[in-house]
């Protein structure tokens, strides 16, 4: 089991939520102060830089106009990191190739940081969540086929060594690429794909690149990765499938006595309770598939919107969104959701938000990597293959 | 009354035909094509009339090759050829006008006489703001404020509604996204193509439309050669579902008889 620090460097200095109509798109950057943001900054590299010390690894991610996230350029901030740090593996979970409109400069970029870092990159991809389409004017129809000619074509300008290739393709057109550097890792970086769907999961599970999903609970999750088994085992990948191709993302909080882990906990609760979007933005057309539109003109919630249940620490425990109280607590919580899904071998923690100060950060931080982190690692081996009891 | 489903370049078009007498092709707005609706009859009392649901829309497939508006021009001009009709009046509602604009453009001869209802398509306004209000990017409540003079009546209910019914009406909302995402609702080489649409054309809103205001009307209209403009009290950006009755006549006055 790997443990991995993640922080979506949210800027939290926010007016009440009922004085905007969203926190994600459409909210003023007036609102932002730079010098606060300078400071936001310098502390998540220092929190990323403290889990490094501790024996975790990095992970970062990219959202656009939206406070909840303010890192819409994040090979950027991974760029940094890649001289910053010096051991941690670098996750970027991910790039949002449906949006990105140059594939080959993604690949460059990924290569560059797997330069800088001298191979430390683990290269993440996602489709991008909807509220992204506004900001990229990115169109919400056919995002996934988009997102796989991405893949597809990144993978090639990767591997390819011979000089120039072409690509004509559906959505990207390219008469002559021979990306300068090529990675450093060899045949490429370990590739990510974040899912929520089991249908994309089936399809990462038959490439066999890591599947990491967010949120997603004890039975969204078990779905997400029993597709991936089966994709995985249909694509002739044999029968056992290795526990580090999967992935689960939580909010995390550890503290040495149950009441600091409380506080932490409330606080980590800003992403849930936070996520002020109206419906005209969080579901732009095209973006689910027909019938789970009609589902919800008829009441269902949105797909993606579940965790939004778990607005309180118990609540958000119990759905297995959240790990969150003493060592041992912690422990078993994540245990509880390890057994259920048929196991993972990377904890994506997220491991600060709002108003979760440097300090309980970091408290939050150690107290995981010294009390919980060495017994995760021995009782969850890396050895382990996924969906055995 | 006929419906049937016409092959074309992969496309499986589903084709309502209605009525005798010199063929009117109609091409329905972004809401898509219901015979049940009581312009329908009026228009095809003395006509042949022709309504094809565009790709993706209504039950007309959508094959992955189409991804432009201009790429339904084509099909439709493709259907003409089938049909055998060598020349016809046009009616084309919003999105559907700009079809009907765009099928104009590439063979003027094949139009005799053409309606563009609050048609969109175009840009001729300042760069830093959107011609057509974003719909994809403000709440359902304000974009029927936007359509309709009277939204208490014109709004549809999803509880009214079948599966079927609301699936397909989703999934037109999808095709919109898909066809007008980008340009936002146009195409910028329509405007320097309409020139060539010599056939008389009447450019009509509805007095409310909130949508295709009226100085974009007057600018689109300024850029075919043999345009003129009308408005409907009473209606937004569906006038033909909002007032049939005034719609139709105002229409059929225009074609006028067939010689």
């Amino acid at each position: 089991m790997k443990a991995w620090h993640f922080s979506e460097n949210a800027y939290p200095y926010l007016p009440p939520a009922e004085e905007y109509e969203s926190i994600r798109v459409s909210l003023p950057n007036r609102i932002y102060d730079p010098e606060k943001g300078a400071a936001l900054y310098d502390r998540f590299l220092d929190e990323w830089l403290i889990a490094e010390d501790e024996g975790m690894e990095i992970m970062l991610n990219e959202h656009h106009q939206t406070a909840t996230c303010v890192d819409p350029a994040a090979p950027l901030v991974l760029a940094a990191l890649a001289r910053l740090s010096k051991k941690a593996r670098l996750l970027i979970l991910g790039n949002p190739i449906s949006n990105r409109r140059q594939p080959v400069r993604v690949a460059e970029e990924m290569a560059m940081v797997d330069i800088l870092s001298r191979g430390r990159l683990e290269a993440g991809f996602v489709r991008g969540v909807p509220y992204e389409v506004l900001p990229a004017n990115s169109n919400p129809v056919r995002m996934n086929e988009r997102q796989w000619e991405a893949l597809d074509l990144i993978v090639k300008a990767w591997t390819n060594h011979d000089g120039p290739f072409s690509h004509e393709g559906r959505f990207f057109h390219y008469r002559a690429v021979n990306i300068w550097p090529r990675p450093y890792q060899q045949p490429h970086p370990p590739i990510w794909i974040s899912t929520t769907s089991a249908g994309g999961a089936a399809r990462v599970g038959a490439r066999g690149y890591i599947q990491a999903t967010f949120l997603t609970g004890f039975d969204g999750t078990r779905t997400i990765y029993d597709a991936y088994r089966r994709g995985w085992r249909e694509a002739g990948r044999g029968n056992d499938v290795p526990i580090d191709r999967l992935a689960y993302s939580a909010l995390v909080y550890t503290a040495p006595n149950e009441a600091d882990a409380r506080a932490g906990a409330e606080k980590l609760l800003w992403y849930v309770t936070s996520n002020k979007v109206p419906p005209h933005i969080a579901n732009p057309p095209g973006y689910v598939p027909v019938q789970a539109n009609v589902a919800m003109l008829r009441g269902a919630e949105h797909p993606l919107s579940a965790f939004r249940r778990a607005a309180t620490v118990e609540g958000a425990i119990e759905a297995g969104i959240m790990f969150a109280g003493t060592p041992d607590q912690v422990y078993r919580q994540m245990k509880k959701l390890y057994d259920h899904v048929g196991g993972f071998g990377h904890l994506l923690i997220m491991g600060q938000a709002g108003f979760l100060e440097h300090d309980d950060t970091v408290l939050g931080i150690r107290t995981f990597a010294r009390e919980v982190y060495p017994r995760v690692r021995e009782e969850f081996p890396d050895t382990a293959i996924s969906g055995v009891a | 009354m006929q419906r049937r489903s016409i092959a074309i370049a992969g496309v499986e078009l589903d084709l309502f035909e209605d009525g005798n007498g010199p063929p009117l092709l109609f091409l329905h707005s972004a809401q898509g094509f219901a015979p049940e609706h009581p312009y329908v009859p009026r228009l095809s009392a003395d006509r042949r009339l022709i309504a094809p649901s565009h790709p993706g829309f209504g039950k007309s497939s959508l094959p992955d090759w189409i991804d432009a508006i201009d790429d339904i021009a084509y099909i439709y001009l493709e259907l003409l050829d089938r049909l055998n009709l060598k020349q016809l009046d046009v009616i084309g509602c919003s999105v559907g006008g700009w079809i009907a604009a765009e099928l104009a453009t590439k063979s003027p001869a094949s139009v005799r006489k053409l309606v563009l209802v609050g048609p969109v398509g175009v840009k001729t306004g300042p760069i830093d703001r959107l011609d057509i209000p974003d719909i994809f990017a403000i709440p359902q409540s304000e974009i029927e404020r936007l359509l309709f003079h009277d939204p208490e009546r014109m709004r549809a209910d999803p509880s009214r509604l079948t599966d079927e019914q609301l699936a397909i009406s989703v999934r037109n909302r999808e095709t919109l996204a898909l066809l007008s995402w980008e340009p936002y609702m146009h195409n910028p080489k329509l405007l320097h193509r309409l020139h060539r649409v010599t056939a008389p054309t009447l450019f009509l809103r509805g007095e409310s439309d909130g949508l295709v205001s009226a100085d974009y009307l007057a600018a689109y209209a300024r850029l075919m050669p043999n345009a003129s403009t009308d408005m409907i009290v009473a209606a937004g950006h569906a006038p033909q579902m909002e007032q049939p009755e005034a719609f139709t006549k105002k229409v059929l006055a225009f074609l006028g008889a067939v010689s």
